[in-house]
């Protein structure tokens, strides 16, 4: 039942659209929002105009920026000749944030699926394909999802660079840090034993 | 309603944010769906794989309800074959032809239990590309389109067979073909479990087993065309040297 005006429900029906949020928690957000509405409710509202005329997905490497390449692609410390491929802009942003790599990245657009009909024609693999014979790239590190559409695209990716010169290689798959050992499925013990290595 | 079986898992989707719905090939119970409560979560995803055999508790308030599952895992598959590019096809391909070509909620006991057992010989086994040939024969009888191979259609010998014909779906004898042979689809040895099983040879019988899942089964069913899945492992065994 709305108990507020018009254009409050309205943006309460828009929040409770967003992850993470139903219409209850997108009613007390609305709530929050009017409360602070100087100190959070109009910068944030500003913010959001600014993001939304000026957000955009790089040309390059699928990343979203506000030009049309963005600032780790124009950065020139980054051509090191390794591309590092993620499914999603939110994989990317998750390797940047644990700084471990300091190389670009390729953005696929998702996974080769056989239940949602995605083909090699929806992702973003062609791209990947000429940026690498373009940019002298030594090594594409394949950080896809270890699934079964995940590795199945990996294997895809694999095969479209034979020949290209450039060493493919994949992320680890096994025991994650903090993981004990009584608390993970078979699968995950089975490919870490695979995949041990000298101590 | 509720009842507790055991399959194959055929295909998972989110649903929400933290649910998935999944697709499972049960024992008794047909291929079946049901919504897993937090399937999508850290501790479940591993699980909900296809391939992988898992337990589940199916319940609804009414039968025709999708219901929900509660799962636990049996063998973890999929995990087994991530690194093996040909044994992830085959398990692809296995899984999706499962989902496409059967009915829901019909009983196929034979078929899981072959399913399973192939599934089980993924990735180390080295005959079997050629076992999954033979299970695609096998879809295709649980589904109403089985070939004869028994027997030449012409002149009833059971000997020389290379062929089958497109029309019948039974074998013909390369003494018998004649002027039709390049009509004829190939019957190559390890369609009939006998010879070598060389990656273009179970191409050559993927061709054959192909065409009456493309032709036969598929306008069945719609007229949709075969899974991916199928295709890139064909792809990879006709590349096979």
């Amino acid at each position: 039942m709305a108990d507020g005006p018009e254009q409050i429900e309205d943006l309460i029906g828009l929040m409770a659209r967003l992850p993470g949020l139903g219409p209850r928690s997108a009613r007390r957000a609305v709530l929050h929002l009017i409360q602070k509405r100087g100190a959070l409710m109009a910068p944030l509202a500003a913010a959001m105009a600014d993001v939304a005329a000026t957000a955009r997905e790089c040309v390059r490497c699928g990343n979203i920026g506000n030009a049309d390449i963005c600032a780790l692609c124009r950065d020139p410390e980054r051509a090191t000749g390794e591309i590092c491929v993620v499914e999603t802009v939110a994989d990317l942003w998750a390797m940047e944030r644990g700084r471990a790599f300091s190389g670009r990245y390729h953005v696929l657009g998702g996974a080769l699926s056989a239940l949602d009909a995605v083909g090699p024609e929806d992702l973003r693999i062609p791209a990947l394909v000429a940026r690498v014979a373009d940019e002298a790239v030594r090594e594409v590190i394949l950080a896809l999802d270890a699934t079964v559409d995940g590795q199945t695209t990996a294997h895809y990716i694999a095969e479209q660079l034979a020949g290209s010169g450039a060493q493919v290689t994949s992320l680890a798959q096994g025991v994650p840090v903090g993981g004990e050992l009584d608390y993970l499925d078979d699968g995950t013990i089975s490919a870490a034993l695979r995949a041990r290595r000298q101590f | 309603m509720e009842w507790r079986d055991q399959g194959v898992l055929l295909a998972m989707r989110g649903h929400g944010e933290s649910a998935a719905i999944i697709e499972v090939l049960t024992r008794a119970h047909g291929r079946h769906a049901g919504v897993v409560r937090g399937g999508a979560s850290r501790r479940l995803a591993p699980l909900l794989q296809p391939g992988n055999q898992i337990a589940v508790a199916w319940r609804a308030r009414l039968s025709e309800h999708i219901g929900t599952f509660t799962v636990e895992p049996l063998r973890a598959r999929a995990a087994g074959v991530l690194a093996d590019r040909l044994a992830l096809a085959g398990l692809s391909s296995i899984c999706a032809l499962l989902a496409f070509a059967l009915p829901e909620r019909e009983a196929c006991p034979a078929l899981h239990d072959r399913s399973a057992a192939l599934l089980d010989l993924l990735p180390d086994t080295a005959d079997w590309p050629a076992r999954y040939l033979r299970w695609e024969l096998a879809l295709l009888e649980e589904t109403g389109f089985g070939l004869d191979l028994s027997a030449c259609a012409v002149t009833g010998a059971r000997d020389d067979l290379a062929y089958v014909s497109p029309r019948s779906g039974r074998a013909v004898s390369r003494g018998a073909a004649g002027e039709w042979a390049a009509r004829l689809l190939p019957l190559p040895e390890c369609l009939l479990g006998q010879g070598p099983a060389t990656g273009p040879e179970v191409a050559a019988g993927l061709r054959t087993t192909g065409y009456f899942l493309t032709n036969r089964l598929a306008p069945s069913l719609g007229d949709r065309p075969l899974p991916a899945a199928r295709a890139r492992l064909f792809d990879l065994l006709a590349r096979q040297g």
